[in-house]
Order: structure tokens, then C-alpha cells, then sequence
């Protein structure tokens, strides 16, 4: 199992910048086009990248089905207990203004960053565990057949 | 029928493209016997309907609506309407959930199906019908 | 928007409670999802099913004078924010799919564990809050777009419920395939619809379209926009020719799941046709009058019909049960295009006793098959002898589901007449008694299968568990008591019809 060489070497150089590349815009989504969307997905391609081109073992190893599926739910949770922390403090659901009683913009960013992180962690192990979900399946063609 | 000029097509043509891409996608829904064909279609037609709100969302000359980092706001500025874009990244994600949860559907049901063409499976599933009218109809008359 | 200078005030629980009801449910999805343990899972939904009851029989009794709350989330004022809007019509909604839910949720363990493999159980329990939380939602917004979104969060998650029959029967795949195709065309037809609405009048929020809308006769685009809403949501609805993925549905999912999609998934869809008939679109609004005249009453006819003559010949008892349901929407949309008060007060009447008739007979069938293997009549023989405390509620819930006085089933139907004879249609009146014959004719074809039958040799010879049993009679008993004291629906679904035909309270903005 050597071949694919050229892709190797080269998913192993990609992963890293890809990985990077995620977090720029999920943490400059608040100035620029971005947000967690975007960037759980680029994150996930990452991991998706890596799983394709070496095996879906190898990919597990690092990120295991089952923390996956607890990040799908954690990202959810980070995202509903921002809204939880300002219903406790008085204010509406989801109201940032909480964040930072004396300053609500500074609570806007706040609120920004932290939705934003529960989204793209939900977005990330959604897409790596549709992703493990499909090859994980009974696979119809092998390296050889092609 | 005046009121079909030339300007008119043109300036509406967002909307020409809306529904030639939504019919599209509903006629490849019905008409297409092969399940992975019928959610491409579906996704057309989830599609057309993205780019009849994206569209909506156009101000003539209207640049980003993102403001300016030191708040100061020029009047003149015209910004688009950003509405219509957030309510569609809703629906992509949505849009992104029904894909995926069909494509999932149709790998189990070509494992208990051994196939993905509807109508096989409308034979399967007739032959099964038939067996349990067979096994179990006969209670009152009950199997047509 | 809390904005410097304005001093905020801070919001109290009661204040909460219209966020709390979806909230609560919606939070204890993804916390089963992380503990991932099948013996906490229960136990999280059910406190969150009891939480979500008791927040909206609260709101029910705030609202129950004609009050309209309004929450808007993040503070974000309305018409740009999103507002969650409870009045007398959504807080009766909210309770008949909370009360559903946690009635059922006792039942599903025993039934659950049979159905499905154990490894599945905690994350049926993690998709079924979300369902629940997905309709509740729907009932609670007050923004159409909103209002798409938790659509889909409830469908997605039904999707995924009905496939989980697959371990029963493999047909369940493809129903859920061809729900999951029609679900997203009437979903998509709805945002379609919203989209041409905002178009014509920049705004998403319910109250603030009503407003416009009224202030626009003869607009074409929001025609279109409303025929667009009425398709998509018929096909949620089940309304007759749109009906395709009802019947295998509810007959290849889990028996736990049959019996809430039944109670609780096509009423919420039919409360959002009403809410968008009567409330965003006025009963004035002529366009709206001659499409309920000239199309929503032809079909609710041949819905009644159709659904119940098809029902007479099954051989499936949960099949049967299925068609009857397409019956019974019938008449709901019949309320409806009566376009009177008392027509539509039917409506809320019936969607109640339905929820709860539908509910128990679906809990029977599914206590039937646990001991019996399947749901086939051939399955059900002498069945009454085996299990009488089941057989004797679904007797209480065939009878309801025919109306026979003393039963909820009869109020609503009552009521109906009343309202098609008001309305001078006598016909109509002859047309609902004739129907209900037909239903009969379904139910005695279960009664005579389940009592009158030798029981088969192969089958498990024991009464359901009490697990089962006492949701079962919860129901059963709940179709009686609503059929006596008739004033306390009454009231509540008058209140609620009156709320929705005199159109959504003006906007309140505040600046």
C-alpha cells in the first residue's frame, strides 16, 4: 500500500493549513464573511481530506466515532447554555446584552464568539460523522477494481 | 398582453431562471425512477428556491451590508438586504440535512432492497403485499 | 436591542415561559445525546415532557382571558426580531402536544425496547425530544420563517423515527424516503410562499404581515404566496389528494412513534393552516374566501369519505387506523372551510378529541403488537380475551372515533353540524352523520376481530404491561371525561377560535 504517493505527502502538508484556515474564519467571522457554518465545514474537510486519502482507521484513530457524536450534542448545548446564562441574569433568550451588563457591545461580541463556537463544533463533527457514517457502510468498490 | 415586452422578460429574469430551475428539479422528483436522481432533483428544487430569495435580496448599486469598523455611517451608501441571505443559509443547512438523511435512507434501502430503482422496489414491495394478504386477508374477507 | 443608555429591566420566569416550552425539551435532546446512557434516557425526556406541560398549562391559563403574550428572542424587538407569540389558539396547541407527550413517553419503554435494538434506544429518545420540541415550536412562533425551520427540525426527526421501523418490517425505508420527499416539496413550497409574501410586504413577522396584507387586497404576488403556504402545508396536513405518505407512515413506524405522529405532528400542521387562514390572511380576505369555498370544502368532503371507505377494507389494523386519521382531518378542514366561528371552533374541538382518540387507539395497537407480533387483524384474533383492559380502551376509543354521545368524538362532531347548519348547509350536515357511518362500519371491523374471535395458539398469552396499560386508560379515560364535561374544551377551543378569527392583536412596537 505505497501508492498515491504525490497525495499523500501532500494531504499531510494541506491538513495543517487547512485546519488554520478554519479557525481564521471562524474567529474573524465577526468582521468578515464567516461564522461557524463556514468554518466547521472547512474544519471538517480537513479531517474528511486525511480519512479519504489514508484510511477511515487512521482518521478514527485521531477523532473517534464516539467523541464525534458527543461534540455534535456539546456544540448544540454551548450554543442553547449562551442563551440559558441570559435567561438566568434576567435578560431575553439569547440576549448577548448579558454577556456584559455595562457594556452591550462588548456582550454582542461575546455572545458572537461563543454561539459562533458551539455552531462550529456542531457543523464540524456533523459533517466528519455523516462523512464516517457513509464509508463506515459495506464498502462496493475496492482500491483494486479501479 | 401589452404588458409582455421585451424590458419586462428581461427585468424579470431572476424569476424566469426561478421557475425553469424549479420545475426542473419537481419534474427529475416525479419523473425519475432512481432514488439518488429523485434527491438531485429535490435539491434543484431547493436550490431554485435559494436563488429566488438571494435575488429578492439585490438593491440595485447596494454594496455589502457590512458597516464600516469605526461605525461612521455614509448616508449615501446604498447596502442590500441581508435578510433574505441569512434566511437562506438557514435553509442550506437545511437544505444539507434532508440530502444527507436521504442519501442515508437509500444506502439502507439498497442493503435491504438490493436495489435503488423505484420501480424494483415497487415489485418487492407488491410481491410482499401479496404474500400477506395471502398469509393474513382471509380474516372477514378482508384481502381484496 | 439592549442599547446603551436604556436601562434594562430584568425579565422574571413567568416572563420566560413561552421560551421555555421549546427550550426545555430542545436542551434535553442533545444533553441525552452526551450522557448517551439508555437508562437516563427515559427519565431526561420524560422530566423534560412534564416540564414542557407543566410551562404550557401555564401559559394556557395566562392567556385563557384573551391575552396575548409576546417574547422576543435575543431582545431583539419585532418585526425584525423574532417573537414568540402565545395566545388563546397556540397555548391550547401547546398543551394537547406536551400533555400527548408525556402520557406517551411512559409507554414508549416498554414498547420501544421490543421494536427497536438496544443500541438505538438512547438516541430514539434524543430524536423524539426533538420532534417534540420541533412541533411545540411551530405552535409558539410568531415568525413565518421561523416557523419553516422548526417545521423541519420536527420532520427531519420524524423522518429518521418512521426509517427506525425498518428493524420491524423494510418498508419503513421507503416510507420514510417518500415521506422525506414529500415533506421537503411542501416544506419548500412554504418558504416559496413565505418568500413571495416578504416580497410583497418586507416582513416575516405574522402580526406585522397581517397588517400589510389586510392593507394590500388584490395583490397578485401575495396570491401566489398564499396558495404556495396552503399546498405546502396541505401536504403536511395530509389534506386528501396530497395524503400519499400518511398511510405506510403511520403503519411501518414504531408503534410509540405511530401513536405521537398521529396525536400531535398533522394537528400542529393543521393549527398552522388555521393560524395562517385567520390570522395572517383575514376570513375578509375574498381571495382567501373562494379558495376555502370552491377548494378546501370539495376535498375535506372527499377526504371524510374517501379515508373512511378506504379504512372498511384493510386488513391492517394500524393501516386501518392510518386512513381513518386522513377521514378525520376531513372534518377538521371542514370546520375550517366553513369559514364561521363555530366552524372553526369545531375545528380546535376536533383536534383535540382526535389527538386523543388517535392516541389511544394507536397505544392499543401497539400494546398488541408486543404480545401479538403484528398488527394484521389475522394478528388481533381474540385479542379481547387475552388482554381485556387494552381491548376495553380501545372499545372507549373506537367509539369516540365514531362519536357516540357520551365520548369526546361527539362533541366535535356535534359542534360541526351545528356549525354547517348555520351556515345553511344542511347537506353538509347529512354528509358528516353519513360519514360517521362508515367509521362504524372500520370500528366494529376491529371489535368483532378483537372480541368475537378464538384467540390464535402462537401468540403471547399475557395483558399488556402496566407501563402500557396505564397511559392507555389515560387516554381512554381522558376521551370520556372530555366527552361529559364538554364546557372545559369548549371554552378553551371557543376562546381559541375567537382569538384567531377577530386577527392577531396589532403589533406592539416599542422604540
Amino acid at each position: 500500500m505505497r501508492h498515491h504517493l504525490i497525495l499523500r505527502v501532500i494531504t499531510k502538508l494541506l491538513v495543517g493549513m487547512i485546519m488554520l484556515f478554519a479557525l481564521y474564519v471562524q474567529f474573524h467571522g465577526d468582521y468578515s464573511p464567516g461564522g461557524g457554518f463556514q468554518a466547521g465545514v472547512i474544519m471538517a474537510v480537513a479531517f474528511i481530506l486525511y480519512g479519504l486519502v489514508f484510511s477511515v482507521g487512521q482518521v478514527q484513530q485521531v477523532f473517534p466515532p464516539w467523541l464525534v457524536h458527543k461534540l455534535v450534542a456539546l456544540g448544540v448545548l454551548i450554543y442553547a447554555g449562551t442563551g440559558v446564562y441570559s435567561m438566568l441574569t434576567g435578560y431575553a433568550f439569547l440576549d448577548y446584552g448579558a454577556l456584559s451588563p455595562d457594556h452591550p457591545e462588548h456582550g454582542q461580541h461575546w455572545g458572537i464568539l461563543l454561539v459562533e463556537a458551539g455552531v462550529g463544533i456542531t457543523v464540524t463533527a456533523v459533517m466528519v460523522s455523516i462523512h464516517y457514517a457513509f464509508v463506515g457502510r459495506t464498502p462496493m468498490i475496492s482500491d483494486e477494481e479501479w | 398582453m401589452d404588458q409582455f415586452t421585451l424590458p419586462f422578460i428581461i427585468g424579470h429574469l431572476n424569476y424566469w431562471l426561478f421557475t425553469l430551475l424549479m420545475m426542473t428539479g419537481l419534474y427529475i422528483v416525479v419523473a425519475k425512477g432512481n432514488l439518488v436522481k429523485k434527491i438531485v432533483g429535490l435539491n434543484m428544487f431547493q436550490t431554485s428556491v435559494f436563488m429566488l430569495y438571494i435575488s429578492m435580496g439585490k438593491v440595485t448599486g447596494g454594496t455589502a451590508p457590512i458597516f464600516p469598523i469605526d461605525m461612521q455611517i455614509d448616508p449615501d451608501v446604498v447596502y442590500s438586504n441581508p435578510l433574505p441571505h441569512v434566511l437562506i443559509l438557514t435553509a442550506i443547512v437545511v437544505g444539507i440535512a434532508t440530502t444527507a438523511l436521504g442519501l442515508a435512507l437509500i444506502v439502507r434501502i439498497r442493503e435491504e432492497y438490493h436495489t435503488i430503482e423505484e420501480g424494483l422496489i415497487q415489485k418487492i414491495e407488491l410481491e410482499k403485499a401479496t404474500r400477506e394478504i395471502r398469509e393474513f386477508g382471509e380474516v372477514m374477507g378482508g384481502g381484496e | 436591542m439592549a442599547t446603551e443608555g436604556v436601562q434594562h429591566v430584568a425579565l422574571s420566569l413567568t416572563d420566560h415561559l413561552p421560551v421555555l416550552v421549546v427550550l426545555i425539551p430542545f436542551l434535553a435532546a442533545p444533553l441525552v445525546v452526551l450522557i448517551g446512557r439508555n437508562r437516563l434516557a427515559w427519565p431526561l425526556a420524560f422530566i423534560a415532557a412534564i416540564g414542557s406541560f407543566v410551562v404550557s398549562a401555564q401559559l394556557l391559563m395566562q392567556v385563557g382571558d384573551g391575552d396575548v403574550l409576546s417574547y422576543h428572542l435575543g431582545g431583539w424587538a419585532p418585526p425584525l426580531g423574532i417573537e414568540y407569540r402565545v395566545d388563546a389558539a397556540n397555548a391550547f396547541v401547546l398543551l394537547i402536544i406536551s400533555a400527548i407527550a408525556t402520557v406517551l413517553l411512559p409507554y414508549t419503554r416498554a414498547s420501544i425496547r421490543a421494536e427497536l435494538p438496544e443500541r438505538h434506544i438512547a438516541l430514539f429518545y434524543a430524536l423524539f425530544l426533538l420532534a417534540f420540541s420541533g412541533l411545540l415550536g411551530v405552535a409558539v412562533t410568531g415568525d413565518a420563517f421561523n416557523l419553516f425551520v422548526f417545521l423541519e427540525i420536527s420532520s427531519l426527526s420524524t423522518y429518521v423515527l418512521i426509517a427506525l421501523g425498518a428493524y420491524k418490517d423494510k418498508r419503513a425505508l421507503t416510507t420514510a424516503f417518500n415521506y422525506l420527499v414529500m415533506g421537503t416539496i411542501g416544506a419548500t413550497f412554504y418558504v416559496i410562499g413565505i418568500g413571495f409574501l416578504y416580497m410583497a410586504t418586507g416582513t416575516l413577522n405574522m402580526a406585522d404581515l397581517a397588517e400589510r396584507i389586510a392593507d394590500a387586497q388584490g395583490n397578485r404576488t401575495i396570491h401566489a404566496g398564499f396558495a404556495f403556504v396552503v399546498v405546502g402545508i396541505g401536504l403536511k396536513v395530509a389534506i386528501y389528494p396530497l395524503h400519499l405518505w400518511l398511510p405506510n407512515a403511520y403503519t411501518y413506524a414504531p408503534s410509540a412513534v405511530s401513536a405521537f405522529l398521529a396525536a400531535t405532528a398533522t394537528k400542529v400542521a393543521v393549527y398552522v393552516l388555521m393560524r395562517f387562514m385567520f390570522s395572517v390572511f383575514q376570513p375578509g380576505y375574498t381571495y382567501e374566501a373562494a379558495i376555502l369555498h370552491l377548494i378546501i370544502l370539495p376535498l375535506a368532503i372527499l377526504g371524510m369519505f374517501a379515508g373512511s371507505f378506504i379504512a372498511i377494507f384493510q386488513n391492517d389494523f394500524k393501516k386501518m387506523l392510518a386512513y381513518s386519521s386522513i377521514a378525520q382531518i376531513g372534518y377538521m378542514l371542514l370546520g375550517i372551510g366553513l369559514l364561521s366561528e363555530t366552524g372553526l371552533t369545531a375545528a380546535i374541538i376536533h383536534l383535540f378529541n382526535h389527538a386523543i382518540t388517535k392516541a389511544t387507539l394507536f397505544m392499543v395497537v401497539g400494546a398488541y403488537v408486543l404480545r401479538s407480533g403484528g398488527s394484521f387483524y389475522a394478528n388481533l384474533e381474540g385479542m379481547g380475551r387475552i388482554m381485556p383492559w387494552t381491548s376495553a380502551a380501545a372499545v372507549v376509543g373506537g367509539l369516540s372515533l365514531i362519536g357516540v354521545p357520551g365520548t369526546a368524538g361527539f362533541i366535535s362532531k356535534w359542534i360541526l353540524v351545528q356549525a354547517a347548519l348555520e351556515s345553511g348547509a344542511w347537506w353538509i350536515a347529512l354528509l358528516v352523520v353519513a360519514s360517521s357511518l362508515l367509521a362504524v362500519i372500520y370500528v366494529w371491523r376491529g371489535v368483532e376481530v378483537v372480541f368475537l374471535k378464538p384467540p390464535q395458539d402462537d401468540v403471547d398469552r399475557r395483558e399488556a404491561p402496566l407501563t402500557m396499560i396505564v397511559p392507555i386508560w389515560i387516554m381512554a379515560a381522558a376521551c370520556v371525561y372530555f366527552g361529559l364535561a364538554t364546557d372545559v374544551t369548549l371554552s378553551a377551543a371557543q376562546a381559541a377560535a375567537e382569538g384567531l378569527f377577530a386577527g392577531p392583536l396589532p403589533l406592539t412596537v416599542e422604540h
